[in-house]
């Protein structure tokens, strides 16, 4: 399933001028927990999708309050230095919202487990 | 000090001074009768070019309306008005045009105010000072500073805290326009200088200084009240579209901090890791639990930002596809040819072609590397150490990818279509941030500089 049918605000944005952070914050508690009980959004699989060294992925926090996950990666140049794409940073989300995630959601209804 | 009242009514009228907000609700909240409004005027997100010129990201009508509404309310209601970061990036070219504004207003309007000016740009030769004492730390994941780093910035600030803010309310200012400062500060000093609990100050500040932000839908140019009383706060939207859910304000609390639950500021950390969230009606959120967590060590974080060189763009499309699929080696073969007819050149020059609709946007982080599109922005950029180098350099690469005969090629009369005559474009100054670092003080004043006047 698409993180974009699992979430309801995917965004990023400058967490200083030397780091970008991105929020995933799901449609349901029950989603969150999920997907933290899961462990499928690590530091090796957000290297992996934004295509950087492990060693730039500052963080990965849960936060109940909000059912978000929040990543946190540095910057690949500083906002508004020479090359740098997004001064605010806030259009690197976008790979999270397509990012295809094995999402073992337990259906509401008959109550049929699959165990 | 004691709490005088049950509450304090903080009226937070707009996210950043300028962005504008709806008079019916700035009415709504004049009407809940607000102790104080508060206002952040700036912000680091629009990148080093405000900080290092001097100019704002605001516009200076825009920044007037804002604040003649406000002005006028805060005369007629006898309440004070706190701005914080002033023209937008809070060194003293920055707060001396916001000043200009508020004594325009102030004089057409009639108005009068004993005003407290607190200045944030700190001399360079104290911060050599503290280099040379090794009171200047590195700031992940930023390096450590330089003697360059400081030589090289034009203007430097420190983010002030409330200390400033509580001295200037102490002196018995009406209104207080503080350059760089600590944004949850600007909404947190005047409840901290009334007793309020100081966690709690600063954790509602965090919300209300992007005022509407944190509402569902969300807005930077809303008004937002913020409601403190002595073990709890709450936020309230003031517009009757815009809600306050547990979700929009706990998800708030988190924006651009990289940990949820840990926000350092000046002299220590809010503590967020016992704060809870509670639904009280429809549209208002109640917020308690949140600590405060007083650092051994006050330091204030600086910033600044150095003059890097000049920079030249040309703005074109393409629409051939055989182009298109060729493109990458025809820019390799475009630099080539620049380089080839430079090479007595001994300025240093940085050329780049920013192609939208392939990774314009993300650059190496783009996962859709080959994904076919029919057409292509591109943005030819020169940056160097003159404006007429860079001019240069990307007149010659303009004129060069335009005519280039790509192997395979058929169109053969032009590559590209430019929407502008002239084509190219001096975009002036290019800045960089060199430093992002923190400052060991003594004293949380001992960077800041006060002094009232009448206007």
């Amino acid at each position: 399933m698409r993180l974009l049918e699992l979430a309801e605000v995917i965004r990023s944005k400058n967490a200083s001028p030397f780091e970008l952070t991105m929020d995933i914050i799901f449609k349901s508690e029950r989603i969150f927990k999920q997907i933290v009980g899961q462990r499928v959004i690590t530091t090796s699989t957000i290297a992996k999708l934004y295509q950087i060294p492990e060693d730039k992925v500052v963080s990965i926090i849960e936060f109940a309050h909000a059912r978000a996950i929040k990543i946190t990666i540095i910057r690949p140049v500083s906002s508004g230095d020479l090359g740098d794409t997004d001064i605010y940073g806030a259009q690197q989300h976008a790979p999270l919202m397509n990012w295809e995630i094995e999402y073992q959601g337990v259906n509401s209804g008959n109550g049929g487990g699959t165990g | 000090m004691l709490v005088e009242e049950k509450e304090m009514r903080v009226l937070s009228p707009t996210a950043i001074l300028g962005y504008g907000f709806p008079l019916d609700s700035f009415r709504r909240g004049i009407a809940k009768g607000p102790h104080v409004i508060a206002v952040d005027a700036g912000s680091i997100d629009p990148g080093p070019y405000y900080l290092g010129s001097g100019n704002s990201f605001t516009d200076y009508k825009a920044v007037k309306r804002d604040l003649e509404v406000i002005l006028t309310s805060c005369y007629d209601l006898g309440i004070p008005l706190v701005i914080g970061t002033a023209g937008g990036s809070g060194a003293n070219m920055h707060l001396n045009w916001c000043l200009e504004i508020i004594r325009e207003v102030v004089r057409e309007n009639k108005l009068s105010f004993k005003a407290a000016i607190v200045e944030a740009e700190i001399p360079r030769n104290r911060l050599l000072k503290k280099l040379e004492l090794g009171k200047i730390k590195k700031l992940f994941p930023h390096e450590e500073i330089t003697l360059g780093d400081l030589e090289q910035s034009t203007a430097i600030v420190g983010q002030m805290g409330i200390e400033p803010f509580i001295k200037a309310f102490e002196f018995g200012a009406d209104i207080i326009i503080a350059g760089r400062a600590y944004d949850p500060a600007v909404f947190a000093c005047y409840p901290i200088f009334k007793g309020y609990d100081k966690a709690l100050s600063l954790h509602m500040g965090k919300i209300l200084e992007c005022a509407c932000i944190a509402a569902t839908p969300g807005s930077g140019s809303d008004c937002m009240m913020g409601y403190i009383r002595k073990d709890h706060f709450c936020l309230e939207p003031l517009n009757e579209t815009r809600r306050c859910t547990t979700t929009s304000v706990a998800a708030h609390t988190m924006y651009e901090k990289s940990n949820p639950y840990l926000l350092p500021g000046p002299g220590g950390a809010l503590d967020l890791r016992f704060t809870s969230f509670e639904q009280v009606n429809e549209g208002v959120v109640k917020v308690k639990g949140s600590k405060y967590i007083t650092s051994n060590q006050y330091t204030v974080k600086i910033e600044g930002a150095g003059l890097i060189g000049y920079r030249a763009l040309s703005i074109a499309g393409a629409r051939d596809p055989i182009f298109i699929g060729n493109v990458q080696e025809i820019i390799l073969e475009v630099k080539k040819r620049v380089e080839d007819n430079f090479q007595d050149l001994i300025d240093p020059y940085f050329l780049t072609f920013r192609l939208y609709g392939r990774d314009g946007v993300m650059g190496a982080m783009e996962p859709l590397k080959n994904y076919a599109c029919h057409e292509l922005g591109i943005v030819i950029e020169a940056v160097s150490k003159s404006q007429e180098i860079a001019n240069t350099i990307c007149s010659f690469a303009r004129s060069t990818m335009m005519h280039y005969g790509y192997p395979k090629r058929i169109a053969t009369a032009g590559n590209l279509a430019f929407p502008f005559s002239p084509s190219d474009l001096e975009a002036g100054k290019v800045y960089k941030f060199l430093i992002h670092h923190l400052v060991e003080v003594d004293d949380p004043m001992e960077l800041f500089k006060i002094r009232i006047a009448q206007i």
